[in-house]
Formats: C-alpha cells, sequence, structure tokens
C-alpha cells in the first residue's frame, strides 16, 4: 500500500479528566489508527502536563451533533423559564463543582 | 580501581544509556510522520533526557567526592583534566558535554542512527524491553540513589515499552512494504542487542556488592517478550548469533562521534554557556 498517508487514520475525539470525581471534558481531536493509538496520543498530546487521570476516546463520526440551524427551536424557549432554577437555595462554600 | 570508582563507572554506563538514546529519538523532533507521533517520541526523548540527568548529578556528586589523585586517570577529556588540575568541582552538564567519545559507555545498540521509522522502533522496542526488567530489578538496589531512579523510570519505562511494542505489532502485521521494512531492521540490529547482556569488569562488582543488575537473569526474560511480540507481529528472529560489542568499554561506531558533535558543540565552542 504505497498511498499510505495520514489521512487515512480516521480522527478521534478525546475526553479527560482532570481529576478524580470531576467530568470527563472535551479537550480536542486527534488522529489514529485504532483506539489503543488513539489513547496513548491523547496521552501524549493532551496530558504530558499532567491535565488529566482518565481518558476517553470515541471516533468523531460516531458523534451526531445538534443541528446549529435549529439553535433557535431547540434552546430559546428555555430562555424565560426562571422558574426552573433553583437560585433561591443558598448554596453552601464548601460545596464546589455545581 | 576503588569501590567508588566502580560505582561512578556503573552510574555513567546508565547515563550514557539514557543520553545517547535520548538524543537519537529527539532527533525526530519536528520530523515525526504525524504531529501526534512527533509528540509521542519529543515525550519519549524527555523521559530518557530527564533520566539522563539525574543519574549525571549523581555522578558528578561522586566524581567530587573522590581523593584527588584519583580524579586524575578517570576522564581523559582535556576539558575535563584542566577542571581536575584547577581542582574545580564538576557538574552533570560537564559530564554530558565535555567528555569525549571514548569516555561514554553506552551500548552500541543506542547510537545507531534512526534511518527511517522501523529502525526507530525496532531500536526503542530491544532497549525498552530491557529497561523493563533492568529497572524492575534495579529498584531493589541497595544504593538508595539508583533505587529511586530506577522507580520513577521504571513507569516511563512501562509506557516506553507499551509504545514500542504496538508499533513493532503495527508494522509487522502491517502492509506488505511496513513488514519488509520491520523485519529489516529488525534483521540489522539484531547483532547489537546481545551487548545489553554481557557483564562487564563494572557490572560484575557491583552485583556482588547488591547494587547492580543480573544481566544474565534479564536476558531470558527479554527473550521471551521479544519473542512474544514477534510472534504478534508476525516477524522472525535472526539466526545470527554472533554480536557486537566495545560500547560498554568506550569503543564506539562512527555514529557515536557525529552525535557528540552536534551535542557537545554549543558547550565547546562556547564554554559555561546557559540559555
Amino acid at each position: 500500500m504505497s498511498n499510505t498517508n495520514k489521512n487515512e487514520w480516521p480522527l478521534w475525539e478525546v475526553f479527560i479528566r482532570s481529576k478524580a470525581g470531576l467530568d470527563h471534558k472535551h479537550a480536542g481531536s486527534l488522529h489514529a489508527a485504532d483506539a489503543e493509538m488513539a489513547i496513548e496520543n491523547a496521552r501524549d498530546v493532551y496530558t504530558r502536563r499532567m491535565e488529566g487521570v482518565s481518558i476517553w476516546v470515541v471516533e468523531s463520526k460516531f458523534i451526531h451533533a445538534s443541528d446549529p440551524g435549529e439553535a433557535e427551536s431547540l434552546y430559546d424557549p428555555a430562555n424565560d423559564k426562571i422558574y426552573r432554577h433553583p437560585t433561591f437555595y443558598n448554596l453552601p462554600d464548601e460545596v464546589k463543582y455545581m | 580501581m576503588s569501590h567508588k570508582k566502580f560505582l561512578l563507572d556503573y552510574t555513567l554506563q546508565l547515563a550514557d544509556d539514557a543520553l545517547i538514546i535520548g538524543h537519537r529519538i529527539s532527533e525526530w523532533c519536528g520530523h515525526g510522520p504525524v504531529l501526534e507521533q512527533d509528540i509521542a517520541l519529543t515525550n519519549t526523548a524527555l523521559d530518557h533526557l530527564g533520566r539522563a540527568r539525574s543519574l549525571y548529578q549523581y555522578a558528578a556528586g561522586q566524581f567530587n567526592n573522590l581523593p584527588a589523585e584519583e580524579k586524575k586517570n578517570i576522564f581523559t577529556s582535556v576539558s575535563l583534566q584542566q577542571m581536575v588540575q584547577a581542582g574545580d568541582s564538576i557538574n552533570e552538564d560537564d559530564l554530558a558535554y565535555l567528555r569525549d567519545g571514548w569516555d561514554f559507555r553506552n551500548v552500541l545498540l543506542l547510537e545507531q542512527p534512526n534511518i527511517d521509522w522501523a529502525y526507530t522502533v525496532a531500536r526503542s522496542f530491544f532497549y525498552d524491553a530491557f529497561n523493563y526488567f533492568f529497572f524492575s530489578q534495579l529498584k531493589l538496589s541497595k544504593d538508595e540513589s539508583l533505587s529511586a531512579v530506577a522507580e520513577k523510570s521504571l513507569k516511563e519505562v512501562t509506557y516506553h515499552l507499551r509504545w514500542s511494542s504496538e508499533w513493532v505489532v503495527r508494522l509487522g502485521d502491517g502492509t506488505e512494504e511496513s513488514h519488509k521494512r520491520i523485519q529489516h531492521a529488525v534483521n540489522e540490529l539484531w547483532a547489537y542487542t546481545g551487548e545489553m547482556f554481557t557483564m562487564n569488569e563494572t557490572d560484575t562488582i557491583m552485583l556482588q556488592q547488591g547494587i547492580g543488575a543480573n544481566l544474565g537473569e534479564i536476558k531470558p526474560l527479554w527473550m521471551e517478550r521479544v519473542k512474544a511480540v514477534f510472534e504478534d507481529a508476525t516477524i522472525n528472529i535472526p539466526d545470527g548469533l554472533w554480536m557486537q560489542q566495545g560500547g560498554k568499554e568506550g569503543r564506539h561506531s562512527e555514529h557515536l562521534g557525529y552525535i557528540l558533535a552536534e551535542l557537545q558543540f554549543m558547550q565547546r565552542a562556547y564554554p559555561g554557556m546557559e540559555w
């Protein structure tokens, strides 16, 4: 196979958990030949400065996204429903990451 | 030769291995086949250079504590001889940048050129597999400094071995071209693998003192690992039994001279420069 090049490696989305107890957050994307390589590449590209304790990768083609063109109908209706926000609770300082 | 001199020699063998492979791998920086692998290799190079630094710092401390008379006969390079004569102490940089080729104790495998991705992967795999078992043993060393370096290195090396093993399989079990290249690289580098297991005088004395690793015990473990990975990769183990050696005694291939010329140029041309 003489025409092998990086374009043939699929794109992967990388999610990093920065420390135990927190959620995995989208960190970026990269190319890799398979899942193992994707995790290793993610380790090298995104966790070199101790940014993470856990990595998820998923091939980008498996991510289904909402249509930006439908943003108005999807999200605007929530705009004026302030009663959905529990703003009347006092949150103790000790509770973090809420 | 005093026992202290053997510990210094042993420390330098390990440090030189780390510096030379670290430098070789760092040559890929900016030239990797894809961005992600470029970063992966650069990370690995920094692991090796970090280990080299710890070991050179330790070696410099040992050297500075030697009796003045003994210091004279250890390094042949003029720059270091001058420092010894002037009664100056040396540091990690002096050991990396001011020693000449024949003072270096790295095994020949590690100074072999990158040539292509397959050579680079094969060289790393042979060394990573060795390192994995070597540092597992050195962790138990009676020498606390070496034991500490080994413990830290083992984590890094475990990852290096994972990376290089996967690439050996990926290339060996990949396309016709990739298989041809990795098998060729393995064939060419095979004769350099034996030196990792040769016990020279320093290795023997350090083992007797409970400081150094038993390379004879590591060899079958290494061979087992290599065979397992090569089986997955459909790579044949070369028949050749004759092995190159000399690096651990300071007899190097011409490649080391070119590495040092590039590595040491700045400190040689502008002594003591910093940035």
